[in-house]
């Protein structure tokens, strides 16, 4: 019987191909929208969590010298023999590529590609020239140096491992940059501070710190997967519900067959469950296809933007496979559990005429606008006292869900209005005309406005984080120049060497605390006019510069300012015994942990031991290059000194490979927008002939009639748009002001493009109007026997 | 006795309160025998039908067929009835749109586990609906139609055939056509027949008449 039951099903499709296109087609761009979002997301993590994997950064504690320098190979001998487990690492660049010297014989286990337990070939990478162990790119990136090259994908992206004795040759370092500590230590090894004064413990960490700077980032791009899902879930409920509602007949027979209720409900959710697997394996591949054509971009943005290296090769993950098929298969059990509940519930004899599709009851538009009401109210509770990243979503989630059920009564109003304003019959017939397709377009309509509000939001949301990220690098990056030495005796000869050619020289100075329990770090600041002219402050107190000059406050940032509440006049501890109260907070974005500035007196007086290594320079324009061949003949390599314009090009470059990542899910939302509006308004040609046809035969011509569909698709979409606006604007300040704070600290401003919303606003319409154009056209030919059949009772 | 039915009661929630649509009605149908169900409309005929086929239960009264009360069964044990021992020809045909001709006639047979493609082959052929068999129901005539719809019933082998004015929509010499076919082949399978019906002259034709008047045997 079941067999029976599934081929009676399965025929609906055989017989409505284009139904069960727009079904397989909804679901996989849908699902691919999603899975492509995950998929940049999951190699990008995955391309951390190697990097932390290959170098143990974050996984262990790690020693370094507080003034920055290199740790002497004595101290090294000095620590182990104390008892110390600690292993050596050194670090360089050598072009682009970063080169690190392990020692394989001291290191903890499951560090790096060659481990005394995985039976490695110890000696080829101790003796002789060495090996040199990267990912293919990294190793040709590397030129010609005198080692063996190893082909390792497990080695973490744009960066080779090899034993630190061939380190320090490939790099012409002889000292140790710093000590990894073996989580496991013995209880008998003496203080750290007795053997080897100077050194800095680093507390390992739960995640990389690339990974969480970068998650504000993935949390956008995740959002935007969402959205664009929600988008394809309302093509998917479409088709489904027409699938349904052409099926009643089908069911009620079959039922009245004999098929027992609970095998025909099982039956269909199977059919619906391969259905949506199909839909969703063929969704991961596209999503693939573009996650694969848009990762060199996201790879990039992320290196240039967080410094995280990205492999520009895509890996199919198992995870995002099943994610993938989970979530449409999960999108379409929402699609399709209110058709199946009313299937249930459908009486055996109800009466048996014809029901037009999606034709909502009046009970049921009831219940739609109470729950649009609903949502739209919980949104304001959520904005106005919610807490917490999931309060957050929560508000996100309310405001879309409720605008899109509110769209169909809003446009009926709007449309209704428009019929009282008519006063021809032709155009009193369009709007009545208009107003009874509204349910039928509606959930098209409903993907229209999230596609757009989703564009409208995510751009303004890009485009602030640009404009106020732009602003911070002026005000961050204000000095010409910045110099790194490479130790505080090149520091001290470096200063005495760049004073009499600079106007100002600014010692960058810091040290990491933990300050109300969270951590934090105390930079230095000289005062200079540098600061005063283009520091820019969310509050402080009057004259903060003269304040902070004479050591009576300090700076926080906006993320410490937030989390452990401090605001001015609040006193915040800089120093074991010293507290200062807070003059000004500032925006600091993208910084994932907190910052407290005081004036350099403060700051030396505070911290003796920190010599400071990198120093801003200030100097006229005109002066840059002559400043750098100086500095060149110092013996500062140029990868030592750092143009702040390049860094700004380079910033904004990073911004435009952004856009290129938004534009491109931008443009392949709305896509799938216009795509439901077509597949809508061809599913619902069909059933357009009996309510044209009369119209036809008093007079209109077909062509007329063709035109008029355009032209109500067009106003339809024009409405849409217009709710779409506002609607985008609220999404983006959810984001920006909510959803960023609760994630990460920092609210960013936000900022107006009217230019881009106009231009959405006619590419939505031009969308919409080249979805109606094959359905008006198709109807403008359709021939005068199919429209005589509607008057014909022969059956 | 093939079916007993006694004391059957159904009321129906109307407009201006519940309406009575059938009071008391009791009828015995043997194996083999046809019997005509007329009346006004509204007098009961079609819920009477509906009663008996197990597509709604009684309020009162109990219905018994094949020595089964079908009054007592669950959802489940209705469809189960439905598949294997009463078969409907509906007014308005009720094919599966999406199905070919052939499928549809071996539709309900398959519902109740009988695959005899020869038997459905006879039954199309003897309805004169071999040259439709690959069609869909959408391009054959309404006379055509309700003869896949009968076929489709017969097909399955019901001990009761239940039809409600299954030539309603039928000119008078489609109707005659249909109808002898259809007792034709009923008389053929030794099942019993009752069927709805307005027309005089068709209830002439079976073996006993049942007339309702307001919910009761007239």
């Amino acid at each position: 019987m079941t067999r029976t039951v599934l081929s009676a099903l399965v025929s609906h499709w055989r017989r409505n191909p284009l139904q069960l296109f727009t079904l397989l087609a909804g679901l996989a761009l849908a699902t691919a929208l999603w899975s492509g979002v995950q998929a940049i997301n999951a190699e990008a993590r995955a391309s951390y969590d190697a990097a932390a994997a290959t170098l143990g950064e974050g996984r262990y504690d790690q020693l370094t010298r507080a003034d920055g320098g290199a740790i002497a190979v004595a101290d090294y001998v000095a620590l182990r023999r104390a008892g110390w487990l600690v292993s050596p690492v050194v670090e360089g660049r050598i072009g682009d590529v970063r080169v690190v010297g392990i020692d394989p014989l001291t290191a903890p286990g499951g560090l790096g590609p060659v481990s005394l337990a995985d039976g490695a070939d110890m000696t080829a990478f101790l003796s002789g020239p060495g090996q040199v162990f990267g990912r293919a790119d990294a190793l040709a990136a590397l030129g010609d140096v005198a080692a063996n090259r190893v082909e390792a994908p497990e080695v973490a992206p744009g960066t080779v491992l090899t034993d630190i004795a061939v380190a320090q040759r490939l790099l012409g370092a002889d000292g140790i940059d710093r000590l990894i500590v073996d989580p496991v230590q013995p209880m008998s090894r003496g203080p750290l501070d007795d053997i080897v004064p100077g050194l800095i413990r680093q507390v390992a960490q739960g995640g990389s710190d690339v990974g969480r700077l970068t998650d504000s980032f993935h949390l956008n791009l995740t959002a935007f997967g969402l959205l664009s899902f929600a988008v394809g879930i309302f093509i998917v409920n479409g088709a489904i519900g027409l699938a349904f509602e052409q099926r009643r007949a089908t069911v009620r027979t079959m039922r009245a067959l004999g098929v027992p209720l609970g095998r025909l409900i099982a039956a269909m959710v199977a059919e619906l469950t391969v259905l949506a697997l199909v839909a969703g394996a063929v969704g991961v591949g596209l999503g693939y296809l573009i996650a694969a054509a848009l990762l060199p971009d996201v790879a990039a943005t992320l290196r240039g933007l967080y410094g995280a290296d990205v492999g520009g090769t895509l890996a199919i993950r198992p995870s995002w496979w099943l994610s993938g098929l989970a979530i449409s298969v999960g999108g379409t059990a929402i699609a399709a559990a209110g058709a199946l509940w009313r299937l249930a519930r459908m009486p055996l004899l109800a009466a048996g005429q014809a029901r037009a599709w999606a034709m909502a009851a009046g009970r049921g538009r009831l219940v739609q606008g109470a729950a649009a009401v609903a949502l739209l109210l919980l949104a304001a509770a959520l904005a106005a006292w919610g807490e917490g990243l999931v309060a957050g979503f929560g508000l996100l989630a309310a405001l879309l869900i409720g605008a899109a059920l509110a769209l169909p009564l809003v446009l009926g109003v709007v449309l209704a209005l428009g019929a009282r304003a008519s006063s021809g019959a032709l155009s009193q017939w369009f709007w009545a005309d208009t107003r009874q397709q509204l349910p039928g377009l509606s959930l098209a309509l409903m993907a229209l406005l999230l596609a757009m509000a989703a564009n409208v939001g995510v751009s303004t949301m890009v485009s602030s984080f640009r404009l106020t990220f732009t602003g911070f690098l002026d005000q961050r990056l204000a000095s010409e120049l910045y110099v790194t030495t490479a130790d505080a005796d090149q520091a001290r000869a470096f200063v005495d060497f760049a004073t009499p050619r600079t106007r100002a020289i600014l010692p960058l100075m810091s040290v990491d605390r933990a300050i109300a329990g969270l951590p934090a770090q105390v930079f230095a600041a000289r005062d200079d006019a540098t600061y005063r002219d283009n520091w820019q402050f969310l509050s402080s107190v009057p004259g903060v510069w003269d304040v902070l000059a004479a050591g009576d406050g300090a700076l926080v940032n906006e993320q410490l300012s937030r989390r452990a509440g401090l605001a001015l006049g609040d006193a915040v501890a800089v120093a074991d015994g010293l507290t200062l109260p807070v003059v000004g907070v500032f925006g600091d974005y993208g910084n994932p942990i907190g910052q407290v500035i005081v004036t350099e007196p403060t700051f030396r007086a505070a911290y003796p031991d920190v010599t400071p290594l990198r120093f801003g320079l200030r100097v006229g324009p005109e002066e840059i290059e002559t400043l750098r061949a100086d500095l060149r003949a110092f013996g500062l390599s140029d990868a030592a000194v750092i143009d702040q314009a390049g860094i700004k090009a380079f910033s904004l470059s990073v911004f435009d490979r952004t856009f290129t990542v938004t534009t491109a899910l931008n443009v392949l939302t709305l896509a799938v927008a216009g795509f439901a509006i077509l597949m809508s308004l061809l599913t619902l040609a069909a059933l357009r002939v009996p309510q044209l046809a009369p119209v036809w035969a008093l007079g209109l011509t077909r062509a007329a009639l063709g035109r008029l569909e355009l032209a109500r698709a067009v106003l339809l979409a024009l409405l849409t748009a217009a709710l779409a606006l506002p609607l985008g604007l609220g999404l983006a300040w959810v984001l920006l002001a909510v959803v960023n704070v609760e994630a990460f600290g920092w609210k960013l401003p936000m900022f107006l493009f009217p230019w881009d919303y106009a231009r959405l606003f006619l590419f939505a319409v031009l969308a919409a109007a080249i979805a109606a154009l094959w359905p008006a056209r198709r109807l403008s030919r359709t021939p005068p026997a199919a429209l005589l059949k509607v008057f014909s009772n022969e059956r | 006795m093939l079916l007993r039915v006694r004391d059957v009661t159904k009321t129906y929630p109307g407009a201006d309160g519940p309406v009575d649509v059938l009071r008391g009605v009791s009828l015995d149908l043997g194996a083999g025998e046809t019997l005509a169900l007329t009346g006004e409309s509204g007098s009961g005929k079609s819920t009477l039908l509906h009663l008996v086929g197990g597509l709604d239960a009684p309020d009162a009264g109990t219905i018994a067929l094949g020595g089964v009360e079908i009054t007592t069964l669950d959802d489940a044990g209705r469809a189960a009835l439905r598949r294997g021992t009463v078969g409907v020809v509906f007014q308005q045909f009720n094919l599966i749109p999406s199905l070919r001709v052939a499928d549809n006639i071996a539709f309900q047979a398959r519902l109740a586990g009988i695959e005899d493609r020869d038997a459905i082959a006879a039954m199309a052929d003897s309805l004169g609906l071999t040259p439709q068999m690959d069609k869909y129901p959408e391009q054959l005539s309404g006379g055509q139609q309700q003869r896949v719809a009968i076929a489709r019933t017969l097909a399955a082998r019901p001990a009761l055939v239940l039809a409600d004015e299954p030539t309603g929509n039928l000119d008078e010499a489609t109707a005659d056509q249909v109808l002898d076919r259809m007792l034709a082949l009923v008389g053929d399978s030794g099942a019993a027949l009752m069927m709805v019906t307005h027309s005089q002259r068709l209830a002439a034709r079976m073996g006993r008449r049942l007339h309702l008047r307001a919910g009761s045997v007239a």
